[in-house]
């Protein structure tokens, strides 16, 4: 038995003279929670519909939990989706919706309830869906997600619309099927939530996969920088001098020079701050977070 | 298959759209066989386009059906309104991703949600034929009209007949409703066009050039509803050619609707 989730190689989706995913190769273990991250219009929901059998890929082969993508039947009744938004019927109420969902893929009604009250909409169930506001339109979309009790979950910006509660309560719900063996496979815009929860990634731009792999990888391979500031901004401009002289690359960005270099170096760039004079207000070594290092790979920004 | 068909019968049953058909049903059923009788002296006749249905007509063993054939077309633009709805509106609500992501099979979707139409069709048409028959039944002897051979074996016989001609006939009319909402992705568009060419365009076309009258879908799917005309008078359709070419248009279009509805791509 395969131990990926997802392995695509070479998929690609062409519209016209515009290829919409060019030669994507990635893959996604089972049982983690991988990150799918690109620029708008990168990609991601054209890679996630030709997963799921909705759009024909006009190259390349693609495996999900060990299915060739051609015979979505095979996979699709352990797999749980929301792409692109919830889409439902607005005159019918939450729970007839999943009701519907759960007779059409042969699933049982008995877990509707339970899967409304997990996503906090168990006291609204019976209001109709085009009373519920854009948070719990998308609590909804995740408990349709659920109803196959997936062994992978992909969702396309599964946070949209959430307020910080429900964004929390998403990521723990996440981390919490993941640890119970659901793969799970998110897109997002919001990185920081993708940087608390994500083991692997998955970074497109133009189509492009920029990288594939873990997430502690992506971040190791960045370069460290040193944060600092004078104690007035006159002193950003030596500060950023006296780190070009050492040999480092800088800039000034957000009110701090912004230096590249190891940790160990913030000790010189201290010293050599005093014997020009300027006291720092701030020095602080640290790695990107995952958001500089999306803007730094994608050419974002 | 039948999950498809089960969930779209739940769908189907929401009160606002059920109860809505049927009351609109029951209300044109009632009417049309109510006027067949109520203004059988009329100068400006008792039937559609001011045709006059006499006494004499309405004794005979199909008198009593008389209303419910005329309703059949009635009932067929209905239909052609719920299926090119029931379709398109997946496109416009985007739900279409939703039910492939959890029944691959295209084929089978489509198949399910018309058997499931289909069910709705007919509660349609049995109810139609209840209220059209009984409003006949009630108004027959304040019309002078003898209702005596409508419940012997010939008049069984003509409700049968009637009742599968206008299941054909409105069958008939939902495919092309469904195709239409297959291929145009909005309700709107799709209930629009449909109401617009049958009941206008095709009109038009016929009142320019009458020849033309045998070649339309919706004058041959009105025709099957009828029973067509008596073979060899020279005027009207025929209902074997009826059946010949609506038949063709409606299978047309459904092979049609159904290869771009497998093979094309769900980007909504």
């Amino acid at each position: 038995m395969s131990n990926t989730a997802i392995s695509v190689t070479d998929l690609s989706k062409k519209y016209g003279e515009r290829m919409a995913v060019s030669h994507a190769t990635f893959e996604v273990p089972l049982g983690t929670i991988c990150g799918f991250v690109g620029p708008n219009g990168s990609g991601k929901t054209t890679t996630m519909r030709m997963l799921l059998g909705l759009i024909t890929p006009t190259g390349g082969t693609g495996e999900i939990l060990g299915e060739s993508i051609k015979h979505p039947e095979k996979y699709l009744p352990r797999v749980g989706a929301m792409i692109e938004g919830p889409a439902f019927y607005p005159a019918l109420s939450g729970k007839e919706n999943l009701n519907y969902l759960a007779n059409l893929g042969g699933f049982s009604t008995d877990r509707v309830q339970h899967l409304l009250e997990q996503v906090g909409l168990g006291d609204r169930a019976k209001s109709k869906y085009k009373t519920y506001s854009l948070g719990m339109k998308q609590r909804l979309g995740i408990a349709a997600a659920l109803l196959p009790n997936p062994k992978l979950l992909m969702l396309d910006e599964p946070t949209n619309g959430l307020d910080p509660e429900g964004i929390q309560e998403v990521r723990a719900l996440l981390r919490s099927l993941a640890n119970d063996g659901t793969s799970v496979f998110v897109s997002s815009h919001l990185l920081s939530e993708l940087e608390l929860i994500s083991d692997y990634l998955v970074m497109l731009r133009k189509g492009e996969v920029v990288f594939t792999g873990k997430m502690t990888n992506l971040m190791l391979s960045q370069q460290p920088v040193i944060i600092a500031k004078g104690e007035s901004d006159d002193d950003l401009v030596a500060l950023l001098s006296i780190a070009e002289i050492a040999g480092h690359r800088a800039v000034i960005r957000d009110g701090a020079v912004h230096v590249e270099g190891p940790a160990s170096w913030a000790v010189d760039f201290n010293r050599a701050a005093f014997d020009a004079g300027i006291t720092l207000s701030q020095l602080t070594p640290q790695l990107p977070n995952l958001e500089e290092t999306f803007f730094e790979m994608t050419g974002e920004k | 298959m039948w999950n498809i068909v089960f969930s779209e019968i739940r769908k189907l049953r929401r009160p606002t759209l059920f109860l809505g058909t049927m009351g609109a049903v029951v209300f044109f059923s009632a009417l049309f066989s109510s006027l067949l009788f109520l203004l059988i002296d009329s100068p400006q006749g008792n039937s559609d386009r001011g045709r006059v249905v006499t006494r004499e007509v309405l004794s005979l063993a199909t008198g009593g059906v008389q209303g419910f054939s005329s309703v059949g077309g009635f009932l067929g633009i209905i239909a052609l309104c719920v299926f090119a709805a029931q379709t398109a509106q997946e496109y416009t609500y985007g739900t279409l991703r939703n039910i492939l992501v959890r029944q691959p099979g295209r084929l089978r979707v489509l198949a399910g949600k018309f058997i499931a139409m289909g069910f709705f069709a007919l509660v349609m048409i049995v109810l139609s034929a209840i209220i059209s028959v009984s409003a006949s039944v009630i108004l027959a002897p304040r019309a002078k009209v003898s209702s005596d051979l409508w419940f012997g074996a010939d008049g069984r016989h003509a409700l049968l007949t009637t009742f599968i001609n206008i299941i054909i006939s409105v069958i008939g009319f939902g495919t092309i409703g469904m195709v239409l909402g297959l291929l145009l992705r909005s309700p709107i568009s799709a209930i629009s066009f449909g109401v617009l060419w049958l009941l206008i365009v095709e009109n038009l076309l016929i009142a320019v050039k009458n020849s033309l009258e045998d070649w339309m879908p919706g004058a041959q799917l009105a025709a099957i509803a009828s029973g067509g005309a008596p073979r060899g008078i020279g005027t009207g359709i025929e209902y074997s050619h009826a059946l010949t070419v609506g038949g063709l248009y409606v299978a047309l279009g459904a092979v049609v609707a159904s290869i771009l509805f497998v093979r094309r791509d769900v980007s909504n």
